[in-house]
């Protein structure tokens, strides 16, 4: 029982630190929070269960297609929802923009896929066991984000440009740094870190479109927890608040599971609106 | 000239009139069309008319939130739920004896109330994103709860809707009722939107800062909106549910709460007209072809994207033909300090406002280095120096942005609370900011009425139901605010939307808007950035008189001639130290000063 919510607590805590980090991809790059993230990851479960299961595609194809259809997903967001209202004064208008985008695409999945939850493929054809790939894929594809993330930020031309542009827009663009290249570029990546949030969890979450509200929702309590644009923070809250979802389901049952989720995320985020790494806050007047 | 005077609030109050009369035509219109619709209306249009009521009960309350205290509250459902499933099972009598279905609605307000204060609340800590999302999860849980409490809401199988006694059980009596409700929550809104309350939710969602300065807290203003709107979406779900006839967790989608808030968008920010448009027309529209009732959330999205990329000021910003005309151009702002007197009672001693010792480093820099400053009443005191050399970091100090490492701030002789903002306009100590912060939407009247939010008598639930002490109070607001206008030479602008007007005339509303606070202190950061070399001059008599009726007046500037004109006294910056201090011809000749920053 206690290797199952460990299990189970940890892979589901892996896809919500994947879309934290989706979040934080954005941020970084725009300081605008998405509301299309928790999409991606919908996005990605039922691409891949469209790709593979119904289309057939092998294995490899149809999960490099859900990849590039994450990056392409956050270009849009970027060029339709992000880019006209940056220059605004009033900086709320990218909650309602990005809001319009993840309700589209949701309704339009909701209508075009059907609001019933369909099952996603088993990726490899190895028999259940206890540590089945259900579990490992996103613990996995998490580890593997954070490794290729880390590299790219450290050892990279282009990471360490990322690093600029979240540290200081203006002087990035000073320097010379493309800044609308760059955060086109984080779009896209955080598409494809998303859409593969949702493949890599596709057997747990199952290819569903309620799953973007609640991936939204779940995905960015580790950025709150964690501190905003901290990845490390989010793997960290994001692995805790599955533990403690799935023990809270065990304990108490589903419903009060996420009933006892939402109180503690006001709670810590009443006492400490920065999150618990803290950040400092902004210049006002 | 004493005639004048009297004469201008007078005028403005006539055309105060003229103009409410004009704004109340559109909802006399809906009025009589809705009292008048069983007359030409089929049975089938009948409840989509009902159901038009009952969204707009809910979102007539929510739009305080969102259009007026601009919050983004997307999951207001979460009330609707929690209203219907209250009133559904208090007159069932699931889990308590059988209550009859007008107590029952009336205990969903108040439970609503409550809720709505809960699910508020985080909107005083919590910045845009994180309040919207805690919203949506909120939402999220409550038909969650619904569908887990079985044995009170009867889970997934439901459990049916109330049934109000004659004359409102048959289809046009219930309609009659809710509509009877939708006009009174449109009557008591509007109310709110005119008052002192209205404006200083529109002045803390635009100008936070502005909003502060004139003793606005954010937190006393908000809990009676959350309170109001919560109470509402309640009886909204007890309609709702009684409409329904039958409720299961089901029909209380995501895709209602995202109607309620784009319906308020689309209608328009800080109008109560625009989001009633909005919601007849987002009912509406999915019943005028049978394929839209799938791809409605689909096309409320699509709505929602064009509204903020296209028309962010909405139905309202269409409908707002006064402010088309073209103004004149070429004005003059010629301000009028012989009216200060009527405008600032009897000369008030409120002791001096001295600074002493004062340090505040930003990490290794000082941005104030052991400053010190005394501001006298009646008297004009400059503040020049150049650039970063902490001027406005001092004046942030005073009014309470920033806190002193060390040192003191004290208003005769006590020490000004830390970090409590609001506070400073109790104590009548008024700013304006180097860029101004105006509420663009609002008119110059509304603008500079905010000023005086803080000398209302009248409650929030007076304002509601426009009791007397609410009339009394906009009408001595109003006057005040007139003659202030005057004062500073805008009256002739009074109705017009602030973001038409040039920066100049905004530092000058910034102006009018401080006198509201009838300041003992009045602090001002750079007033004549971008005035004409006239206007400068005539601001500089505006502000001697200032000072004449009583006021201590701290002025930065970096027009070296307004300073050595009006000040009786002059400090000099540099670096966060004072380089100098004296009277102006003191400082002319400082050699220092001369080298540092006037130049030889």
């Amino acid at each position: 029982m206690v290797e199952s919510i460990v299990l189970t607590g940890l892979a589901i805590g892996c896809i919500y630190a994947l879309i934290g980090i989706t979040y934080n991809v954005m941020f970084s790059a725009s300081r605008v929070f998405s509301f299309t993230a928790g999409t991606l990851g919908m996005l990605g479960g039922v691409l891949g269960s469209l790709f593979i299961a119904q289309m057939g595609m092998p294995l490899l194809v149809g999960f490099l297609l859900v990849l590039a259809a994450g990056a392409l997903f956050g270009i849009v967001t970027e060029i339709v929802a992000v880019r006209p209202v940056l220059k605004s004064l009033d900086q709320h208008l990218y909650v309602l923009s990005t809001l319009a985008l993840a309700l589209m695409v949701q309704q339009f999945t909701a209508i075009e896929w059907g609001t019933e939850a369909r099952p996603f493929p088993r990726l490899f054809d190895i028999a259940r066991g206890g540590f089945d790939q259900q579990f490992w894929l996103p613990m996995l594809a998490c580890a593997a984000v954070i490794v290729c993330l880390e590299l790219l930020y450290r050892h990279t031309l282009v990471g360490r440009a990322f690093l600029a542009i979240s540290e200081d827009n203006y002087a990035a663009r000073a320097i010379g740094l493309p800044e609308r290249s760059l955060r086109i570029a984080s779009f896209a990546l955080a598409g494809v870190i998303g859409a593969l949030a949702g493949f890599a969890g596709g057997e747990m979450l199952l290819a569903f479109f309620g799953n973007a509200p609640l991936l939204t929702f779940y995905g960015f309590v580790p950025v709150a927890l964690g501190g905003m644009g901290n990845n490390r923070g989010a793997v960290v809250a994001g692995l805790l608040l599955g533990l403690f979802q799935q023990t809270a389901n065990f304990l108490v049952g589903g419903i009060f599971a996420s009933v006892a989720v939402f109180t503690v995320f006001i709670i810590v985020l009443l006492a400490r609106p920065e999150g618990l790494a803290g950040a400092s806050p902004q210049r006002r007047v | 000239m004493d005639t004048a005077a009297k004469f201008r609030p007078s005028r403005a109050n006539v055309l105060g009139s003229a103009s409410t009369l004009n704004a109340a035509l559109p909802f006399l219109g809906l009025l009589l069309v809705g009292i008048a619709f069983p007359l030409f209306g089929g049975g089938y249009w009948g409840v989509i008319a009902t159901r038009a009521c009952v969204y707009w009960v809910l979102v007539s309350g929510l739009n305080l939130v969102v259009g007026f205290a601009g919050q983004i509250a997307i999951g207001w459902v979460a009330l609707l739920t929690l209203g219907a499933y209250t009133t559904s099972v208090l007159v069932a009598g699931n889990a308590t004896p059988e209550v009859p279905p007008y107590p029952a609605l009336a205990i969903a307000a108040v439970v609503g109330a409550v809720f709505g204060l809960i699910i508020g609340l985080p909107a005083l800590r919590l910045r845009t994103f994180y309040f919207a999302i805690t919203t949506l999860g909120f939402a999220t849980i409550v038909t969650q709860v619904a569908l887990a409490w079985q044995s009170v809401t009867g889970g997934g199988v439901g459990v049916s809707g109330p049934i109000f006694p004659p004359p409102f059980s048959s289809q046009w009596g219930f309609y009659y009722f809710c509509f009877g409700l939708a006009a009174i929550c449109t009557w008591m809104t509007a109310n709110i939107a005119a008052s002192r309350f209205g404006r200083a939710l529109t002045a803390i969602r635009d100008a936070e800062v502005a909003a502060e300065a004139s003793g606005i807290s954010k937190a006393a203003l908000l809990v009676p909106v959350f309170l109001f709107s919560g109470a509402v979406a309640a009886v909204g779900g007890g309609l709702f549910a009684a409409l329904q006839s039958y409720i299961t967790p089901d029909a209380f989608t995501l895709d209602l709460s995202v109607l309620f808030f784009i319906a308020i968008l689309i209608g328009g920010r800080g109008s109560i007209l625009g989001p009633l448009l909005g919601t007849i027309l987002l009912t509406v529209l999915p019943e005028l072809a049978a394929p839209l009732v799938a791809w409605s959330t689909f096309l409320y999205a699509v709505l929602l994207l064009l509204i903020v990329l296209a028309v962010p000021g909405g139905i309202a910003e269409l409908l707002d033909f006064k402010n088309r005309r073209p103004l004149e151009t070429g004005r003059a702002i010629i301000p009028r300090p012989e009216l200060l007197q009527q405008l600032l009672s009897a000369p008030r001693d409120a002791g001096a406002l001295t600074l002493q010792q004062v340090t505040l480093s930003f990490g290794g820099v000082k941005a104030i280095d052991g400053l010190d400053l005394e501001i006298r009443p009646g008297q004009v005191h400059g503040l020049i120096g150049p650039n970063g050399s902490g001027k406005t970091t001092t004046l942030n100090v005073i009014s309470g942005y920033y806190v002193q490492q060390r040192g003191a701030v004290r208003l005769n002789g006590v020490a000004l609370p830390e970090l409590a903002r609001h506070r400073r306009a109790h104590l009548r100590i008024a700013r304006t900011f180097q860029t101004p912060r105006i509420v663009g939407s609002a008119s110059l009247l509304e603008n500079v009425m905010i000023g005086g939010t803080i000398d209302g008598e009248g409650t929030f639930v007076e304002s509601l139901l426009s009791l007397p002490r609410h009339r009394r109070d906009e009408a001595m607001l109003r006057k005040a605010a007139t003659l202030a206008l005057a004062v500073v030479g805008l009256e002739r602008l009074a109705q017009v939307r602030a973001d038409r007007l040039q920066h100049s005339e905004l530092r000058l509303t910034e102006i009018a808007r401080a006198l509201m606070l009838r300041p003992a202190f009045l602090l001002l950061d750079e007033p004549a950035a971008g005035l004409s070399a006239e206007e400068i001059e005539r601001l500089g008599a505006l502000l001697l008189a200032i000072a004449r009726a009583g006021t201590g007046v701290l002025v930065i500037e970096h027009h070296p001639d307004l300073i050595f004109d009006i000040c009786h006294h002059v400090t000099v910056l540099n670096l966060g130290r004072m380089l100098a201090a004296g009277s102006p011809a003191e400082i002319r000749s400082h050699r220092e000063v001369v080298n540092a920053y006037l130049g030889g």
